[in-house]
């Protein structure tokens, strides 16, 4: 396998936790919800999955614990933001100190255990043709169902109905509500399911990405991915390109390390967070851009009245 | 009771003996009316009467405590809108319920049941549309549409589902005299057909001419119902607020006006934002001793011109805006305040005040940087600022309120008394005020208005921007029109009248102009 | 089902109860993670919060272990009031560590009271120049705060990593990633035991920001802008102005806190020093319903929890991550009980309310 071949396939299983965290989150910020709990939703999905495989030995138990525990800690965030209507940010950040502390805990007995990882796809012929077999053919499941999920997003999104109401929810929930449509309970279903992906996410890492536990090995991933919405206006075909631009970014890192320029390494670890940084910047100063794609009714408490 | 025939069907409509409260206040007090096919029925009362209460219930919005409605004589349970569209009530409501950034028709399919191809759902939105006078593009964004024209959407929304019962909710509030006139004639068109429509409103003068049947409410409760062809525009306002109100008295304007207190020359400024309204090219001046009144529909610049006057948003050149003779273009709230002015936003909670905070501390908001020495060396004299509000709330009629109370739990009249009140305590060389009355009841309302002449003939300059033509007519002295963010000349109100102030609105600066 | 029905006035009642319900709840909830985890929970929520509060030596490790929280949490608790999210203030300790290090390091020899004082300042500096980044790209290109400060916490963690390993590292120290040990005035002078001039300054910073919040100009401007920023505009106040004040007021105590840590509490420079203070504090600034005094308090009491980790640990053999654990429970439980101060919870069986989509 040659350089460009190998950078390539790291480059996508780099991308593949970001990406699903992040498409789960726009649909849920679509939706008018801001979580900021992803990073906590995701480190949980890593030790759940983890632990599942560990326990049972069959990965696919662990992708399913994976999602699920993702899924499960989101539910004392929908049920905070949507029926007590507290405030988002301070939720999503309880969120995750919540999702890092209990990750924490569970996972103390798996530190160094060895890891279940997921096979990858070897279709007959195709994953044999030289360079691209490897490359498009010849990963995890999770890799594929982040493309999948991605199409599937942005059929829902702006193909049904159900999107259309979906994102007129988060555009204007009080118009929303006056029209006759279950707020409460749309932005329920939106947030269970960005809860998933983003333990998914976590089960890619744990199972595939680096088959092991480690303490917090979502290394603020989850926040990455937050930022991934922003910069993508909340498209999902731009938060396929931009978690492949991020996912580059953090790949690049090891590269350059390894090549020896001499550079610290903790200067090429920092470039993701540094990248992130610049990348808010560029696609926040124009405030149209922002203003016209943000939906409108994110982060604002809903309250009918009765 | 209104009806045409002799022995009827059952009325389209009936509501009987509905009651709702709200905590400790009683919104609808045993309300019933009827409601007969081919009628227009108007729903007259003051600011907190119950009018938006009643029909939110006869909506499904909201469920009232006791009582029942019913249709064609049967009674129904309406748990909640999209139950009153299958029974075939619609309403359009005084603040629209639509989604900015999506189109026409996307904003259309979502209030109509069911999914249904998205290309006949255009077809028939242009069918319906024209045909009842009020032509819509189903592709347009509503972000780019007039405030007319998204009530249009709003009116059509309703219509594609058929309704037998239409209620409307201050459907004129945004609309131009002619705009208004264009509506009627669409209402009527569909009462001949044999809807009932349901009218809310305070305008007396449009209810006289357009409605059958007026149920007036007083305090949540029915005060009577009668044909409002048959009364007066006065004996409608008295039945309304229950007591003569007092009429505002204008002395004639004094025959010599002193120096321009407001001078404002070709102020220009951006949109600041992609919803905003630029401004282009405002000249406008204000002299000791005179009130100028700013006509205009909602949406036409009225903030963006009340931001750059007060200094939210300074000009981006010197030389714009003079207050007292000195230039304060480039300045902000506080220096344009120490220069001898007071303002006195549109939105009371929010704007003007904090809503969680004490009449107080909302004293502190508004004069904290003023040169009375409210804060020294950054501390704030908590004993003066109470004192003050103290003196605010006793002096303006403010019921309900004491220093400590938080500016919420005031109604809207009593908080409107206390914010013009707060700024009239300086005695300002100039007032800038936005939509002094809105939602504010009868008798605050004519105390306010007397207060505006009142600091003007003392000696000061009052600018007024309202969309109310009756308040306008009643106070102001010279009239200018704001439309789409220009300003028109300002010219005496003895030269002006409806008509003419319509056809300025619509953006035509001539008398002979397009009508759009 | 459950709605809320929104109150005239916020319930005076609650907001002094609701820090004590949500207690009430973390510790049922605590008690059913122990009962989970195979323990005793009587024995366990003993061990947690009443075993650590019996000796004299346990008390001093409270304070020590609150007083950087109380240093945190009131600059991020005037920040919070003015919406203001500094999420990064565990990176500005660090940078306020780094900066306040300068001196012990590179210029050993001016070592009296003024180097101490020096190596405040410098702290301080640190750490509010770490804090204005967000606040810069904020004012300048609307940048999401929340997002630039976390980002910034990874750099800043890296930063200090590559520091210690490097030109920050101790030539004598045996190749170790530490710098040199400090002493003399380079050190927090104690006043008893553990306890160091840190908690002196937590106190001041407690009675200087309530003093700023409810009886100055300033603090009525960040009560404004929390509550209605255009009538913070109408009052002539600026949201730029106050972003970047609140970021650098509690970038700036962040600073100290960090310079406070590891100059009185490790006694040198290196790649971990803190866990997870400037996350922990900004539970605490919740916890203490944005208030100074509620801040101190709350400090307290999330001390508690990571001395009663730590106890448990050995008394029981009970993990030492159910602090964390249990901090994060513990913020659940504040915002959901805060909901009772502006609203009133009511319970119905479904019936109508909300209607079925068309």
């Amino acid at each position: 396998m040659n350089g460009l071949e190998a950078f390539l396939l790291t480059v996508i299983t780099a991308s593949t936790p970001l990406l699903l965290a992040a498409i789960g989150e726009l649909v849920v910020e679509r939706s008018g919800v801001l979580n900021l709990g992803v990073e906590g939703m995701m480190v949980m999905g890593a030790v759940s999955a983890f632990a599942a495989a560990y326990a049972t030995g069959n990965p696919w138990i662990g992708v399913v614990a994976g999602a699920a525990a993702g899924a499960l800690l989101s539910l004392p965030f929908a049920f905070l933001t949507q029926t007590l209507a507290t405030n988002q940010v301070a939720t999503g950040l309880a969120l995750t100190l919540l999702g890092l502390g209990l990750s924490g805990l569970l996972g103390e007995k798996f530190v160094g255990q060895p890891g279940v990882p997921l096979p990858k796809l070897d279709v007959p012929g195709l994953s044999d043709i030289p360079f691209l077999g490897p490359v498009l053919f010849g990963h995890d499941v999770l890799v594929y169902a982040s493309f999948a999920f991605t199409a599937g997003v942005m059929w829902f999104l702006f193909r049904t109905r159900a999107g259309l109401v979906l994102r007129a929810i988060g555009v204007n929930h009080t118009a929303a509500h006056a029209l006759g449509y279950p707020v409460v309970r749309v932005r329920y279903l939106a947030i269970l399911f960005g809860g998933a992906l983003a333990g998914l996410s976590g089960a890619y890492l744990s199972l595939s990405y680096t088959p092991q536990w480690i303490e917090n090995m979502t290394s603020g991933r989850g926040w990455i991915a937050l930022a991934l919405v922003v910069f993508a206006t909340w498209r999902p075909l731009r938060v396929l390109a931009g978690a492949y631009l991020f996912g580059a970014v953090w790949i690049l890192g090891l590269y350059v390390q390894a090549l020896g320029f001499g550079l610290p390494s903790q200067l090429l670890t920092a470039l993701p967070y540094i990248v992130t940084i610049v990348a808010l910047v560029v696609i926040s100063r124009n405030r149209t851009l922002t203003l016209t794609n943000t939906p409108a009714s994110i982060g604002i408490p809903f309250v009918p009245d009765r | 009771m209104g009806g045409r025939e002799g022995n009827t069907p059952p009325p389209l409509l009936e509501v009987r003996g509905i009651s709702k409260r709200f905590g400790g206040i009683t919104a609808n007090d045993r309300v019933s009316l009827t409601v007969r096919a081919g009628e227009i029925h108007a729903l007259l009362g003051e600011n907190g009467a119950g009018k938006s209460t009643l029909v939110k219930i006869i909506y499904g919005a909201l469920q009232p405590d006791s009582g029942e409605i019913l249709l064609d004589g049967h009674p129904v349970a309406i748990a909640s809108p999209a139950r009153a569209r299958e029974l075939g009530i619609g309403m359009v409501f005084q603040h629209f319920s639509l989604f900015e950034p999506f189109t026409v028709a996307e904003n259309i399919a979502l209030a109509v049941p069911g999914g249904g191809d998205m290309r006949e759902l255009s077809r028939r939105i242009r069918d319906v549309s024209a045909q009842y006078g009020l032509p819509l593009d189903p592709d347009v964004l509503v972000a780019d549409l007039s405030v007319g024209e998204r009530q249009r959407v709003e009116i059509v929304r309703c219509l594609l589902a058929d309704p037998r019962i239409i209620i409307l909710d201050e459907p004129t509030s945004v609309l131009t005299p002619q705009e208004a006139a264009r509506l009627f004639v669409t209402l009527r068109r569909l009462a001949e057909e044999g809807r009932a429509i349901v009218y809310i409103s305070h305008r007396l003068e449009e209810v006289r001419e357009l409605c059958h049947t007026a149920t007036i409410l007083r305090h949540g409760r029915v005060v009577e119902t009668l044909d409002p062809r048959r009364e007066t525009a006065g004996s409608l306002a008295r039945l309304m607020v229950g007591s003569d109100i007092h009429d505002v008295h204008a002395a004639p304007p004094p025959e010599m006006l002193g120096q321009p207190l407001l001078h404002v020359r070709d102020l220009t400024l951006p949109a600041s934002g992609p919803f905003g309204v630029a401004l282009y090219g405002i000249n406008l001046d204000v002299r000791a001793g005179e009130v100028v009144a700013i006509a205009g529909v909602a949406g036409n610049g009225q903030r963006e011109l009340f931001r750059a006057l007060s200094g939210e948003r300074p000009a981006q050149s010197r030389g714009v805006v003079f207050i007292c003779g000195r230039d304060v273009s480039l300045e902000g709230i506080n220096a344009r305040r120490r220069a001898g002015a007071a303002f006195a936003p549109e939105e009371r909670l929010g704007h003007a005040c904090v809503p969680l905070m004490s009449l107080t501390e909302n004293v502190v908001l508004a004069r904290h940087a003023t040169g009375e020495g409210l804060v020294r060396r950054g501390f704030i004299d908590r004993a003066g600022a109470r004192a003050t509000a103290a003196r605010i709330i006793e002096r303006n009629d403010v019921r309900g309120g004491s220093p400590d109370k938080p500016a919420q739990a005031l109604s809207g009249g009593n908080l409107q008394k206390f914010i013009m009140g707060r700024e009239l305590d300086r005695n300002p060389a100039l007032l800038v005020v936005n939509q002094p009355t809105w939602g504010v009841d009868a008798g605050a309302a004519a105390m306010i208005r007397q207060e505006l002449i009142d600091l003007a003939r003392a000696g000061s300059a009052v600018l007024v921007i309202s969309q109310d033509l009756d308040e306008i007519f009643e106070v102001a002295d010279r009239i200018a029109v704001i439309s789409r963010g220009e300003l028109s000349e300002a010219l005496p109100a003895s030269e002006l009248d409806r008509e003419r102030i319509g056809l300025l609105m619509a953006g035509a600066h001539e008398t002979a102009g397009g009508v759009a | 089902m459950i709605w809320l029905e929104k109150r005239p006035a916020p319930s005076r009642l609650w907001s002094v109860l609701s820090p004590f319900a949500a207690i009430g709840m973390a510790l049922v909830a605590g008690a059913a993670m122990f009962a989970v985890l195979g323990h005793d929970p009587a024995e366990a929520l003993y061990v947690y919060f009443l075993e650590p509060l019996t000796s004299a030596w346990s008390i001093e490790e409270l304070i020590v272990k609150a007083t950087p929280l109380a240093i945190i949490g009131v600059g991020l608790a005037m920040a919070y009031r003015a919406n203001v999210w500094n999420i990064g203030a565990e990176g500005q300790l660090v940078m306020g560590a780094v900066a306040g290090s300068v001196i012990p390091v590179l210029l050993p020899g001016w070592n009296d009271p003024t180097a101490l004082l020096a190596m405040l300042l410098l702290g301080a500096l640190g750490g509010a120049l770490w804090g204005w980044i967000p606040a810069f790209l904020k004012n300048r290109f609307n940048a999401n705060e929340i997002l630039t400060s976390l980002m910034l916490v990874y750099v800043a963690q890296l930063f200090l990593d590559w520091l210690v390993r490097g030109p920050f590292r101790d030539p004598g120290g045996f190749n170790f990633p530490k710098s040199v040990t400090f002493e003399g005035w380079h050190v927090m002078p104690a006043i008893s035991g553990r306890v160091h001039l840190g908690t002196i300054i937590a106190l001041l910073a407690v009675a200087a920001l309530w003093v700023v919040l409810n009886r100055m100009r300033y603090g009525f401007e960040v009560r404004v802008m929390g509550s209605a920023p255009r009538a913070g505009a109408f009052a002539g106040f600026s949201a730029a102005r106050v972003t970047s004040a609140s970021f650098l007021l509690s970038g700036a105590l962040a600073g100290l806190a960090g310079i406070g840590e590891v100059s009185g509490s490790i006694g040198q420079l290196q790649p971990s020093i803190s866990p997870g203070y400037g996350f922990t504090a900004i539970i605490a600034a919740f916890l203490g319903r944005l208030g100074p005094v509620g801040v101190l308090f709350a400090s307290l009491l999330l001390a508690l929890t990571y001395l009663g980790g730590e106890s448990a640990q050995l008394a029981l053999n009970i993990s030492g991550k159910t602090a964390q654990a249990f901090q994060g429970m513990l913020l659940f439980f504040i915002l959901a009980a805060d909901t009772l101060v502006n609203y009133r919870i009511h319970f119905r069986r479904p019936g109508a309310g909300e209607g079925s989509a068309p």
